[in-house]
């Protein structure tokens, strides 16, 4: 896992090996400043002239410049590396999730995919950024200080004996402790916090039935029980200070103690600047313990962001392209041999089941049923949007399988259930179809999918920007938009999955009209809820509980299908009542 | 309103916001925010203690070392000292550990009233709120600013104390040594100030720039995620590829930028205090040499204003001092991101806690009633269902019950939603007790918004509205919504299972009643064949359903309730014709006596209204039943026919 991610460093290998460097190098200089300090210390201690102390002060400050130049350029490389990390990471994320197919896309919902690429994103970058500030940082700190210690302070560095597995125990208990109880109640305010959410949104409701104050007492115990929760987890962490300060406060008592004795003894040549010096070294040991234990911190708090990041990652694409892929369809025939579906390979019911079927290019075929009867399923399979569990589905006298994808895709175009505009002008919209598209032929499309009068009747015509969601134009007139995105990638078959049903009767014969006389030779499929829209269809499919129940001309199927005829009377019942 | 300008619209930090929190603060831990005010002070203060101590051992030790002194005779001398500190010590840590024990439980404590509170405070706030605030936008006050103010109280306000603290008292023990020095030292620490103040306004830019950019991105992320079948379909994969590369290369400087200010920013402060250790030095070495007299509190204390040498066990104590007072420098300024978060964070959340509450003048009241041998209603504890309205009279103290019975009339009632901007002209309707009404139209023609003025979710602007014959204005709004069932396009479903959501019509309805609501509307069939039936969990407003189960779960839900008027709006448009064919049975007895609102796409649904409004432009333009509508051949007729577009 840590692996692939890493692997998203790339290019930013430098910034993050400068960092390193960098950090190297002023850990270095940092350690040896208190050293330098105690010299000066000593000189003017010693009465030593004002030159000699001022030559230590240069080197001192010189020393000072250096840090500072070092942790400047490790600063502002590592804000880079880490910046840069992420960028890469969500670049990996968004390319991966390209290369996914319809049933990858099930997997993960939309909104997941966003926390992925936004939040879960952030945790990582940042964990990255103090990551190689300080994994090497604090080890390195850690043992230049007991080094240095131990060179001046002789067996005064003896403490750190005591302290450095003292604090190591103590901190590490804290953490082991700590981790899990935040973890448990991090999911517990996940889940709070999408109570609220649902309250919010379903606030009509709760205003509507009166339940305002239902709810507070509700959220009133959830939210106290999650105090209780997230106060006894930072009540260990808590504990982190203390056991600090502790081991600060006893190095200090002890190198006073401790120290003078040596100093006034004259043992190991202790004096008053070594004393001062190993005070500073104790704190450096300490913030380098410190930080060593924030490091564990940083990891596992990241580690569910990092796993989620990983998951779409790792996620292996279902479709693949074959090798030697066949980059050409012939024509718009399409056939259906012996073929069963279901969505994953663990569901019990199948969503499809023994579809067996011939369209000649240049049917128009209509497709009725209820809700549920495995009507999108069936036209999802033309353009491989899934593949087929069992049998086999051949667009062109050739198997979808042996295509290129985007091939097979070009000429099949397909105008989803749940159709969606993008934020940017009806023409940028429409040229999805066809990025080449000419101002005529995008005009040619909207006329044949009758929306070019609307389009026309805006201020800005086709320039209009269309808001996200497409909010600002109605649903018929979405739909009519949407099918003159389809046309314009001039496709072989044509998929309309319940794509007109906002769109009055009269505009909706129109369409088929247009589709009869313009473009003769594409194959069309028609999802239709209505009877009209699919009545005068070379071929009407009505679909049960994921089969083909039957299948004929409308006339035939009035006479033959008990369920056409029920659905058929239904709709146009209350208009014969009252001819 | 858009991201972006939401987020120009912030309100801005300011002091009187932090005043406000630690009021809060103080207001609800009367006790215990002092005690550990109190704490901070003892341990910041022990913290400036060593450099006294040190300066007196040091003192010791050289004059062991003049005078040739064994450690056995100085000790006598030494010992003592430190063992008055290690008692500080003790005392300090006590103080330490109290801090930070307290502070957790206050920090979760003060949260934990503050997300209540602002949660009581919405479920009080009218629903226009809901309406003109994306729900994003309210999410962020309780997870964002929240985090923001926990920061701030847990972490920023303690350290900066602290700081302050040890800062004041470590200047007193300077000034205590030595005026001249404390002077040079001060110099430096403006410019340390100066420093991070450029340093940290170039950060904030940047962070701020970064949050910009992050906004876009989740925007463009959320639309492409949303549309990604889409995408799909017409291969235009590498097209989104190229605008998001884009989009994250513009996060990537931001983000790269903001925290390059931020990670300089300590080592530079760092670092100006080295130096300026170095120069205190070189200026304690000049003044230890050149003989300048000392002024400092220790000499004007105990020489009476008289004047002494520089010495050593001057000079070193007080460098570390210097160390320790540009230390929490330092310290002090990696707070000030974090206060400033904190308290943008805060002014958000006080804006929407300072938003005025749903005002509700009405005392008309429902309760249960029954009728006496004389015919006369009368008020009763028990469920009857018989309900009433208790109206009060103010002027003559008397009570008068009206018999709860569904009677609506609006007359000619005029509304807007935003000032300018006419939404209803003119609307007229009255609907009889049991009678069915039903409202035709396009989108935004006003079909929904008369039902939100029936409920009072917004208040008209011109007109009357009766229910019962009694002005809708005087009845309480939870009574009045009490006696409305609703069923909206947008099914909300709660987390919990499929009982609950249909309890939540009734609290306390019984099992059986929740099954018979539920058989009524002919859900039971599919609810009982869930996994676990009527125990099966919902999550996600119902993810593990179909848009109509969900909507038939809503149907439930009003009918539970029982209400003598129901407003069904767009209930049943995600269940296809031939399941509704199924379902109709159900809510023709579910209607049953009562008064319905409906509005519906579906002409279906509608067709066996006792009358139907058709709104253009939030104008009725045509009323009468299904017959009469067809007979006059208006636009009722065309959309009937199928020559006009609805939606």
């Amino acid at each position: 896992m840590l692996k692939r991610l890493l692997r998203c460093v790339r290019e930013f290998k430098k910034p993050t090996v400068l960092t390193l460097i960098f950090i190297v190098g002023e850990s270095i200089i940092e350690t040896l400043i208190p050293f330098i300090t105690a010299n000066l210390v000593n000189q003017i201690k010693a009465g030593a002239a004002l030159t000699e102390v001022i030559k230590v002060g240069i080197v001192l400050a010189v020393m000072a410049c250096l840090s500072l130049a070092c942790g400047g350029i490790a600063g502002f490389c590592c804000a880079r590396a880490a910046a840069g990390f992420g960028k890469n990471v969500r670049h990996d994320l968004y390319q991966k999730i390209g290369d996914f197919s319809f049933e990858n896309i099930d997997k993960f919902s939309s909104s997941s995919l966003v926390t992925r690429m936004t939040t879960d994103v952030q945790n990582v970058q940042m964990s990255y950024m103090m990551l190689i500030r300080t994994a090497i940082r604090a080890p390195l700190m850690l043992i230049f200080s007991v080094i240095m210690s131990f060179v001046m302070g002789g067996m005064l560095a003896m403490t750190f004996v005591v302290i450095i597995p003292v604090l190591a125990f103590g901190l590490m208990m804290v953490g082991k402790k700590a981790m899990p109880a935040f973890r448990r109640v991090f999911r517990k305010y996940d889940r709070l916090n999408e109570s609220i959410e649902e309250n919010v949104r379903a606030m009509r409701v709760v205003k509507g039935f009166s339940r305002e104050e239902y709810e507070k007492e509700k959220f009133g115990v959830a939210a106290e029980d999650i105090r209780g929760d997230f106060v006894k987890a930072e009540r260990i962490v808590a504990w982190n200070r203390p056991i600090m300060q502790i081991c600060l406060y006893f190095n200090m008592i002890f190198v006073l103690l401790v120290g003078s004795r040596m100093a006034i003894e004259g043992i190991s040549g202790v004096d008053v600047g070594q004393l001062s010096a190993m005070l500073t070294y104790g704190m450096q040991v300490l913030m380098s313990l410190m930080m060593l234990s924030m490091i564990y911190v940083i990891l596992t708090m990241s580690a569910e962001s990092m796993k989620r990041i990983y998951e779409v990652l790792g996620e292996e694409p279902t479709l693949v392209n074959p090798e030697n892929a066949i980059m050409t369809v012939k024509d718009g025939s399409i056939d259906f041999k012996g073929v069963s579906f279901k969505y994953s390979a663990k569901a019990k019911r199948y969503a499809l089941s023994d579809i067996d079927l011939r369209v000649k290019s240049g049917m128009t075929v209509g497709v009725i049923g209820g809700t549920g009867s495995g009507k999108t399923t069936f036209v999802q399979l033309v353009p491989r949007l899934y593949d087929a569990t069992e049998g086999s589905v051949l667009v062109g006298g050739v198997d979808v399988r042996k295509y290129d994808i985007k091939a097979l895709r070009d000429a099949v175009a397909m105008v989803l259930q749940k159709n969606l505009l993008f934020s940017g002008t009806i023409k940028e919209n429409l040229r999805w179809g066809n990025p080449n598209a000419t101002d005529e032929e995008l005009i040619e499309a909207c006329r044949l999918a009758q929306a070019h009068d609307f389009v026309s009747s805006f201020p800005d015509g086709y320039d209009t920007y269309i808001e996200q969601g497409g909010t600002n134009v109605s649903g018929g007139q979405k739909q009519r938009l949407c099918i003159a995105r389809a046309l314009l990638k001039k496709p072989k078959i044509l998929i309309l999955d319940d794509s007109t049903s906002a769109v009055d009767t009269k505009t909706d014969a129109l369409i088929r009209e247009g589709f009869r006389s313009f473009i003769p030779e594409t194959t069309k499929i028609i999802i239709a809820q209505r009877v009209a829209s699919v009545e005068d269809a070379d071929l009407i499919l009505v679909m049960e509980n994921g089969r083909i129940c039957a299948v004929g001309k409308h006339e035939e199927l009035l006479t033959s299908c008990d369920i056409y005829r029920e659905i058929y009377e239904q709709q146009t019942r209350g208009g014969n009542e009252n001819e | 309103m858009s991201k972006k300008q939401s987020m120009m619209n912030r309100p801005k930090a300011s002091p009187r916001v932090l005043a406000r929190v630690l009021k809060m603060l103080f207001g609800y831990y009367p006790v215990l925010a002092p005690v550990i005010v109190v704490c901070i002070l003892i341990s910041a203060v022990t913290a400036a203690l060593p450099a006294v101590f040190m300066q007196k051992v040091i003192a010791a030790i050289e004059q062991a070392q003049l005078s040739g002194a064994t450690w056995s005779e100085a000790s006598g001398d030494i010992v003592p000292k430190v063992i008055l500190l290690a008692s500080f010590y003790i005392v300090s840590w006590i103080a330490i550990v109290l801090q930070t024990q307290l502070m957790a439980i206050i920090t979760q404590g003060f949260l934990c009233k503050l997300r209540r509170t602002m949660f009581d405070k919405m479920q009080n706030l009218p629903i226009r709120y809901f309406d003109t605030h994306k729900h994003g936008d309210i999410m962020s006050r309780y997870t964002n600013d929240i985090d923001a103010l926990r920061e701030l109280i847990s972490q920023a306000m303690p350290s900066l104390l602290n700081s302050i603290v040890i800062l004041v008292s470590v200047l007193f023990v300077m000034l205590y040594f030595s005026l001249w020095m404390t002077l040079v030292l001060l110099v430096g620490v403006f410019a340390m100030v100066t420093v991070s103040k450029k340093i940290g306004g170039g950060s904030a830019k940047y962070f701020i720039r970064q949050q910009r950019a992050m906004g876009k991105t989740e925007g463009y992320v959320q639309e492409m995620m949303n549309g990604q079948k889409v995408v799909k379909v017409f291969c235009h994969e590498e097209a989104a590829m190229r605008d998001f590369e884009e989009i994250n290369e513009a996060l990537f400087e931001d983000s790269a930028r903001a925290h390059a200010y931020a990670n300089t920013l300590g080592p530079i402060i760092g670092n100006i205090g080295n130096i300026l250790y170095v120069i205190m030095a070189v200026v304690g070495g000049v003044f230890l040499l050149s003989r300048i007299p000392n002024v400092g509190l220790s000499t004007l204390l105990h020489r009476g204003g008289g004047f002494a040498a520089f010495s050593i066990s001057i000079i070193v104590p007080f460098l570390n001092m210097a160390k320790q007072f540009t230390g929490n420098v330092n310290q002090a300024s990696q707070q000030i991101n974090a206060v400033v978060m904190g308290m943008a964070g805060g002014a958000r959340l006080f804006e929407m806690m300072d938003e005025a509450p749903e005002a509700d003048e009405g005392y008309v009241t429902l309760v249960n009633a029954k009728i006496d041998d004389k015919g006369n209603i009368t008020e009763t504890t028990e469920r009857t269902g018989l309900w009433a309205w208790r109206h009060p009279h103010q002027a003559d103290g008397t009570v008068t019950y009206t018999r709860l019975c569904g009677d609506v009339r609006l007359t000619e009632v005029d509304f807007a939603y935003e000032e300018g901007k006419p939404v209803l002209r003119d609307v007229s309707v009255y609907a009889e007790p049991g009678q069915k009404v039903a409202f035709v139209g396009a989108t935004g023609a006003g079909k929904t918004t008369i039902t939100n003025l029936i409920n009072r979710f917004y208040d008209i602007a011109d007109g009357k509205i009766r229910y019962d014959g009694i002005n809708i204005n005087k009845i309480k709004k939870s009574d009045l919504r009490r006696s409305l069932g609703i069923v909206l396009q947008d099914t909300n479903l709660f987390t919990g299972s499929v009982m609950d959501n249909i309890r939540y019509g009734r609290l306390d309805a019984t099992d059986e009643e929740c099954r018979a609501a539920a058989a009524l509307v002919g859900a039971d069939d599919f609810i009982s064949r869930l996994p676990q039936g009527y125990d099966t969990e919902l999550s996600g407003n119902g993810a593990n359903l179909s848009q109509g189960q969900r909507q038939m779960i809503a149907i439930a839900r009003a009918a539970v309730a029982d209400p003598p008027v129901m407003i069904m709006d767009e209930a049943t448009s995600s269940i296809d014709t031939r399941t509704e064919a199924i379902v109709q049975r159900g809510m023709d007895k579910l209607m049953e006596g009562r008064t319905v609102f409906v509005i519906a796409h579906r002409l279906s649904t509608v067709m066996n209204s006792d009358v139907i409004m058709v709104l253009d432009h939030g104008k009725i333009i045509e009323r009468g039943n299904h017959d009469k509508l067809i007979a006059e051949k208006g636009v009722y007729y065309q959309l009937y026919t199928g020559a006009f577009e609805l939606e």
